[in-house]
């Protein structure tokens, strides 16, 4: 089954803004030569699409895998959860046994500390001892509120001079992009893109809700347990390039259903990242070039999604 | 109305009273005794000199009444928040009111840096309303279905708020103090910095007088019509207490999260539902909570210090996941 006319035809301009978007970027207002602009545009430009790839599958997945359209990983405080792990493995790395290690190295542990740790988190949470959606969203934003002061004592009591200076990564910008990471980030994001469309299929049938998984012969507890792996992977290697974001991802799943009106993953999964393209990119190309403003880009996103969640929530208390 | 009274406390209420009396005493004494620099409250006696009282009465001194008089009435303030709401699970810095007073100062901060205080209490506190205003406006348009949603959609209008003024401080480079404003700590109190918050403590007292009245209103419009009560002047009157009493703290210390959730929900724990009668327990125990709260602040990583705020939130964050888990039949 494809899509309706319109959603054939919304996903187009979405596909093609996003070129745009990609293009206005790299050429508009060049006043110096190629070989500057490219290595210094295009590795933020990397940077930002990699983000843009990781948050909208991963919300997308996560909300098929949790049955709903509020909830999202960055609700549940998984991106402030990397941070934390992040600030307290600074310590182990400050230690002569840590010193040695390579940045890729490091990185890889932390990824994977913190999606074991999320992985818990997650079964805990939906193992269906904690029931209603109100509930989950609350237990996700406290325990966000949590992880994020307890990673902001910990990087206070371990250097309170060097505090100032490492505050200002606990706040998504996407002026000050970490490129050290770029790489891996990169192999990353396209090894867990790559399987997740291949599991777009399965993807459709556990939307359906866990009994008829079930009943259609999908290995239910094995796939959604690579899913959060997956999912989580991918949070970490967008809260590393960019620092963490509350709503972004809830706004461009949001944006990728209205956008095919369908959901079938073949066509949600491809439209949140351009959706997503769409929000990060052209949005820096409309401040930066054609408004010329220095607002931050993060915090309108952050204000429009927190905007959208409180519509959301009211539509479906009314319901 | 007060036939059963506020004042013929059970003997168990008064035990509590009595031990959180004693409690903020202690508290107060070793809050005097600890500092950056070596001194102790008995020198005071046997080798009096200057520097001594001088740094006793100038700082110490401020900075342990300041914090008692804050803890008590921020506890209070989320009590009487809670009645207003009808639900336990929120408090002024889960609703928006303490992030609307911070945009409050944000404001004072851009059009009139050296604004007179009592001046720059007014604005604050009428933006601290405004806050509390639109959070009660958008829970009545919902049907109350689920108890979660009330500090659910709270929470999310103050991010709200705090993105708006996340902007704002951005464009006028007060990112770094706007930062501060909502962390709260009490390490710039000196005599002469804190006296606002006797307004707050006042404002305290006449909300205690009234506690009788609020219960009231706690029960619903219907009710309260019923038995007398003018509902809309006293639910406006409410929002002004709470209001005032965030304000004089956001505009001295800086936002002090979640001491009006803990406060209330651990005293009904230990005295029973009836919070109105233990109303002066909650007073003491917020006052206890901030000296503790400071103390501990003061010590981890002495001579630096961690603001209280953050100290507060991670523990309210831990009562609440808490509270959320253990009630989550009832809730859900």
């Amino acid at each position: 089954m494809g899509l309706t006319k319109r959603g054939r035809w919304l996903l187009s301009l979405t596909a093609v803004l996003a070129l745009g978007s990609v293009l206005g970027f790299m050429t508009l207002n060049v006043h110096s030569d190629w070989a500057f602009i490219v290595q210094y545009r295009g590795t933020r430009l990397l940077a930002m699409l990699l983000v843009a790839l990781s948050m909208g599958l991963a919300t997308v997945v996560f909300q098929t895998i949790t049955h709903n359209r509020i909830l999202t990983p960055s609700l549940m405080g998984f991106d402030v959860l990397y941070v934390l792990v992040h600030t307290l493995a600074l310590l182990l790395w400050g230690t002569e046994f840590g010193k040695g290690w390579p940045l890729e190295l490091r990185f890889i542990l932390e990824v994977t500390v913190m999606v074991s740790i999320a992985l818990l988190l997650f079964r805990w949470l939906f193992n269906g001892s904690v029931r209603g959606l109100h509930m989950l969203i609350l237990l996700g934003m406290v325990g966000g509120l949590l992880f994020r002061e307890l990673a902001d004592l910990s990087a206070r009591v371990f250097d309170p001079s060097e505090f100032s200076i490492q505050q200002g990564s606990s706040v998504a910008n996407f002026n000050r992009v970490n490129l050290q990471l770029l790489w891996v980030g990169l192999a990353a994001a396209v090894f867990c893109s790559g399987l997740l469309f291949h599991l777009r299929r399965q993807l459709d049938v556990l939307s359906l809700g866990r009994d008829v998984a079930i009943n259609l012969g999908v290995p239910y507890r094995k796939a959604v347990t690579l899913l959060m792996l997956v999912i989580g992977a991918l949070l970490s290697i967008s809260t590393a390039l960019v620092g963490p974001m509350l709503f972004f991802g809830l706004l461009v799943a949001n944006l990728a259903y209205w956008i095919t009106g369908s959901h079938q993953h073949r066509w949600t999964l491809p439209a949140s990242v351009l959706a997503a393209i769409v929000c990060l990119i052209g949005g820096q190309v409309l401040f930066e070039h054609l408004l010329s403003t220095r607002l931050p880009l993060a915090m309108v996103i952050e204000l429009c999604g927190g905007v959208l969640f409180i519509a959301l929530l009211l539509r479906g208390v009314k319901q | 109305m007060a036939v059963t009274s506020s004042t013929r406390a059970q003997p168990r209420t008064l035990l509590w009273l009595l031990g959180t009396l004693i409690l903020v005493v202690g508290l107060a004494l070793v809050s005097l005794n600890v500092g950056a620099s070596r001194m102790n409250l008995l020198h005071l006696f046997t080798q009096p000199d200057d520097r001594i009282t001088q740094l006793l009465f100038v700082s110490r001194w401020p900075r342990t009444l300041a914090l008692i008089l804050a803890g008590a009435s921020l506890a209070v303030a989320g009590l009487l928040l809670q009645m207003m709401a009808r639900n336990r699970l929120v408090e002024p810095s889960m609703v928006g009111t303490v992030d609307a007073a911070a945009l409050g100062v944000l404001l004072c901060a851009i059009v009139a840096p050296s604004m007179a205080l009592w001046l720059k209490f007014s604005v604050v506190s009428l933006f601290a309303v405004m806050g509390t205003v639109l959070f009660l406006a958008v829970l009545k348009r919902i049907p109350l279905r689920s108890a979660l949603i009330v500090p659910l959609l709270g929470l999310v209008l103050a991010g709200v708020i705090a993105a708006a003024s996340g902007l704002l401080a951005h464009q006028f480079e007060l990112s770094q103090a706007l930062r501060s404003w909502n962390s709260g700590d009490f390490s710039a109190i000196l005599r002469g910095r804190y006296e606002l918050l006797w307004a707050a403590a006042g404002i305290t007292v006449l909300a205690m007088l009234l506690a009788d009245r609020f219960t009231v209103l706690g029960m619903g419009k219907d009710f309260a019509t019923n038995v007398g009560v003018n509902y809309p002047a006293l639910l406006a009157l409410g929002v002004l207490l709470v209001s005032m009493i965030i304000a004089s703290v956001v505009v001295i210390a800086g936002a002090l999260p979640f001491i009006g959730l803990i406060v209330p929900n651990l005293v009904r724990l230990l005295t029973g539902d009836n919070v109105r009668r233990a109303i002066p327990v909650v007073a003491l125990a917020g006052s206890a909570l901030m000296l503790a709260a400071d103390l501990l602040g003061r010590v981890l990583i002495h001579p630096y210090e961690i603001p209280s705020a953050t100290l507060l939130a991670i523990a309210g964050s831990l009562v609440f996941i808490v509270i959320l888990v253990r009630g989550r039949r009832q809730w859900a």
